[in-house]
């Protein structure tokens, strides 16, 4: 479904989307294309999901988002779903995930980012999730970030 | 940054349109120009605000993997350990974190085999176990942060 030329074009853009009022038309150029294969190649690599999102990557920090939490909760597996369906509903989680238990060491099954301006406000907006999807009665712990060593998008190589 | 640099960044989180001008669309949602658009994301691009423009990958579907990983670094380790991580060209964030499990990062691979060699990697050179933590399930994604 996808041929090399899909793969030759998210190589194109996955650096960036040149900034200029025919950005397509510029990729179209360097691969030979014309603009309106280009767009419809992308629409269709958006439509399969193989692009997930389009857009800007905010560099949380440059925002002024400096404290980020990871949380995590040890939750009983048949209640997992309605707990995570619960913490969704709140707009300062910005990312909730199941992940595997790993033993005694590390018990923990669920696990949501809080990304905040201050610590403060990230361990109240904590506590009115704890209260709010009853999750005291569970394990839990919240791991603020110290530092940042690395933050790049993945990147891909292009299939030959 | 000014508001219209915040409304810019918090209109192109919501995504960006596939047409022959999709700054010109932009502009006119916003009621700006769209050569002060193009100048605008130059700007926020060199000031490192915004890091990069364009898409993000589904890594599964592309063939590849992902997984968060953790590592019980010693305190007095913590700099070289961060050196034999980070020159892993896998590993796409790496963040210090209050507890014992204090490294937390994320292996991007292109092939899904390659998740555990990594990892088997990282534990050969630095002597330490890695915990691998794939995800099960994606419950929510939204990673909007409002300038």
């Amino acid at each position: 479904m996808i041929d090399d030329l899909d793969y030759q074009l998210l190589a194109a853009v996955q650096q960036g989307l040149p900034i200029v009022a025919r950005p397509y038309l510029k990729i179209a150029e360097q691969l030979g294309l014309d603009e309106q294969q280009v767009i419809e190649r992308l629409a269709r690599l958006k439509k399969l999901a193989l692009i997930k999102r389009w857009g800007v990557v905010v560099k949380h920090r440059q925002l002024g988002y400096r404290a980020n939490a990871m949380i995590v909760i040890k939750v009983p597996m048949s209640l997992i779903d309605s707990i995570a369906a619960k913490i969704c509903q709140h707009s300062f989680v910005n990312l909730c995930y199941q992940r595997p238990q790993q033993g005694e060491r590390w018990p923990y099954n669920l696990y949501c980012m809080i990304h905040g301006k201050d610590r403060d406000t990230v361990l109240q907006q904590w506590n009115q999730l704890q209260q709010a999807c009853e999750l005291s009665q569970y394990r839990s712990e919240i791991l603020f970030s110290r530092r940042c060593f690395k933050q790049r998008g993945a990147i891909y190589h292009p299939k030959p | 940054m000014d508001q219209l640099d915040k409304r810019i960044i918090n209109y192109l989180q919501q995504g960006f349109p596939i047409c022959a001008s999709p700054y010109r669309q932009i502009a006119e949602t916003l009621g700006i120009g769209e050569a002060e658009l193009l100048t605008r994301l130059e700007t926020l691009l060199a000031d490192g605000i915004l890091s990069r423009f364009g898409p993000l990958f589904h890594a599964e579907q592309m063939g590849g993997a992902l997984t968060l990983a953790a590592i019980k670094v010693p305190e007095q380790r913590f700099e070289e350990v961060t050196e034999i991580v980070n020159a892993f060209p896998e590993v796409a964030h790496n963040y210090a974190r209050n507890h014992a499990l204090n490294m937390w990062f994320v292996l991007a691979t292109e092939h899904r085999e390659q998740v555990a060699s990594v990892i088997a990697d990282i534990e050969q050179q630095t002597g330490l176990s890695v915990y691998n933590m794939p995800k099960i399930s994606e419950y929510y994604v939204g990673l909007q942060l409002e300038a």
